[in-house]
């Protein structure tokens, strides 16, 4: 890799941050910092803007980390929790289905290299995913758009719904903008004309 | 049926977050409830809002103390793993407060030296600050919560937007973990908070910060903590499901009876429950509120309610007004069911089933009109009557479902 990927690691128990610290040195990583539980992570994040945060399953800081993923004004971040509780890898399942973290059961020094690659691919497809459900979204509000102006327009040229589209498709090619903004013109003057 | 009352597991691991309201099943342990009704339990202190929420859909929990909102997020699938999830109990009404640190206290007082004078307080000096900040091109206020789809959440947003506020472009909301909340006000990394106790009075004791409103303002005997249990779980264990809802039942009554706030007060505050001095938790409990360092703290006997007023009782209106605000700040869509998810998650019902096991009596309805009463008032039960108190909203805004 050219640059160096920035790790922010955070772990209460400290014998255990210096062990995870090294590995991750080892393995070509910077490890930017080491903080604990009641350090202030969210200002950490936005100052530093680690690449990857590892983190304790038995953080607090899970519920802060849970939101980050939600407000979009805080970058999102690849996020690895660990475990050492064999209850907890039970609800791993139920924490990688959220994808955006990955969990694994201890953290064995040899494994840190596929960890953080499995961790970082993950969260990679989860973003693409996430930008293409917006795409979708907004593919859908703009058909409904279209579907409104080409109500209004077959309603006011008597004609059908194939002729209203052509009529859109002219008067887009016409004007050199796309047909969602002309769909957009007429519903807007339609409904202020309405009032 | 023979069985009909056998327990179908005794041994149970019920998850807690550590703040005062854990307490309903904190006394349940230490009063011998739990045991009262054949149970052993061991409370499971939990480090997130997420993990209580995974741990319980994943049966490492049987059991959990949730916020109110929680069972449904569970059960549609908003921020986590999708689980139905049920609750047949309420573990508390009110607790919460908004406070704000002294920086920011004093800029209100410099718009507006009386903002405060009369309760509850508006948010409209903090909307001029706000506007003030943006035309100085200042940065905007933070103000923090403690988890995505939360109660605070729901609170802060109500509060701010009826002055006009748009949370999610006039500030920014974050979350935060609250035994983090006193010290990010201290160090101004954030401008305020909407947290449970004992952290408002953590801040405004050390001279930090002032609360300027409570839950319990905001909209009157609100419910804050549920039990909440995976709907699998419940069909599994009937007998163990009703039992543990009777020993925190009895537990709440015990709280709620005046004499025993004291002692409750010392127990929650034991290394294993939250682990902060008895002083910090103590006045909430017993009915005092202090909103500014400086001032004598109020009079306030319904800070916390565990009990009386049928604060246990799942009612659904509540339910739907936090669906509301769901859907008012677009965490859920608007095309669901309300009704529906409502009946299936809140187990009326099934309240009512234990209770009258109990000799206890319950309400008819399954809601109320929010915001229509003031003071006392009785709602008819199966036996008669059961005593109310207000559900009043600080705006005077009606919710009916």
């Amino acid at each position: 890799m050219s640059k160096k990927l920035h790790v922010t690691i955070v772990d209460d128990d400290s014998s255990r941050a210096i062990i995870l610290e090294k590995a991750l040195k080892d393995a070509g990583y910077e490890v930017i910092a080491v903080l604990r539980s009641s350090d202030n992570l969210l200002m950490h994040i936005e100052q530093r803007q680690p690449d990857v945060i590892i983190v304790d399953l038995e953080s607090p800081n899970r519920d802060s980390l849970e939101s980050m993923r939600i407000v979009t004004q805080h970058n999102p971040k690849p996020i690895v929790m660990f475990t050492n509780d064999a209850d907890n890898s039970m609800i791993s399942e139920a924490i990688n289905a959220g994808v955006s973290a990955y969990v694994v059961d201890g953290f064995n020094e040899s494994r840190i290299q596929p960890i953080m690659n499995v961790a970082i691919a993950r969260f990679r497809e989860f973003q693409a995913l996430r930008s293409e459900l917006e795409k979708t979204k907004t593919s859908l509000e703009e058909r409904k758009i279209i579907e409104k102006a080409k109500g209004i327009v077959m309603a006011q040229r008597q004609c059908n719904e194939d002729e209203a589209y052509q009529i859109l498709r002219s008067l887009s090619m016409d004007n050199n903008k796309r047909i969602i903004e002309i769909a957009e013109q007429i519903v807007s003057i339609t409904e202020a004309l309405k009032q | 049926m023979s069985n009909e009352n056998i327990l179908e597991k005794t041994a149970l691991n019920i998850g807690f977050i550590p703040l005062t309201d854990c307490a309903t099943l904190a006394i349940a342990k230490e009063k011998g409830f739990f045991e009262k009704y054949g149970l052993d339990v061991y409370l499971s202190r939990e480090a997130s809002w997420a993990n209580i929420r995974d741990k319980l859909a994943y049966g490492v929990l049987d059991c959990a103390q949730m916020l109110a909102t929680m069972p449904i997020t569970s059960t549609l699938g908003i921020g986590g793993w999708k689980k139905d999830t049920v609750s047949s109990m309420v573990l508390g009404v009110n607790g919460n407060a908004i406070t704000v640190s002294n920086n920011l206290y004093s800029e209100l007082k410099d718009r507006d030296e009386g903002f405060d004078k009369v309760r509850p307080v508006t948010a409209d000096a903090l909307k001029a600050v706000i506007d003030k900040r943006k035309a100085q091109g200042k940065k905007p206020l933070t103000f923090a919560h403690v988890f995505p789809a939360s109660t605070h959440n729901y609170f802060l947003r109500y509060w701010l937007a009826s002055s006009g506020i748009n949370p999610d472009t006039d500030l920014d909301l974050i979350v935060i973990p609250p035994p983090q909340m006193v010290k990010n006000l201290e160090a101004d990394m954030v401008d305020g908070f909407c947290v449970g106790e004992p952290w408002n009075q953590f801040a405004v004791n050390s001279g930090i910060g002032h609360a300027l409103i409570t839950s319990y303002e905001i909209w009157n005997n609100a419910p804050e903590k549920v039990l909440g249990v995976n709907k699998e779980w419940a069909y599994n264990h009937p007998n163990t499901h009703k039992a543990v809802v009777k020993a925190l039942i009895d537990a709440a009554r015990w709280i709620d009876k005046p004499e025993n706030r004291l002692e409750t007060a010392e127990i929650v505050s034991r290394d294993e429950y939250i682990n902060v001095p008895t002083d910090i938790i103590r006045g909430p409990l017993t009915g005092e509120y202090k909103y500014d360092p400086e001032s004598k703290p109020v009079n306030f006997p319904d800070f916390n309610v565990f009990y009386k007023y049928t604060a246990t009782f799942p009612w659904h209106s509540h339910a739907a007004w936090y669906m509301s605000q769901m859907i008012r700040w677009q965490d859920i869509p608007d095309s669901l069911d309300t009704r529906n998810i409502i009946n299936d998650i809140f187990w009326v019902d099934f309240y009512r089933e234990i209770v009258s096991e109990m000799g206890l009596d319950f309400p008819l309805a399954n809601c109320k009109s929010e915001g229509t009463h003031r003071g006392s008032w009785s709602i008819d039960t199966k036996n008669g009557s059961l005593e109310m108190s207000s559900d009043l909203f600080f705006d005077d805004e009606i919710f009916t479902f």
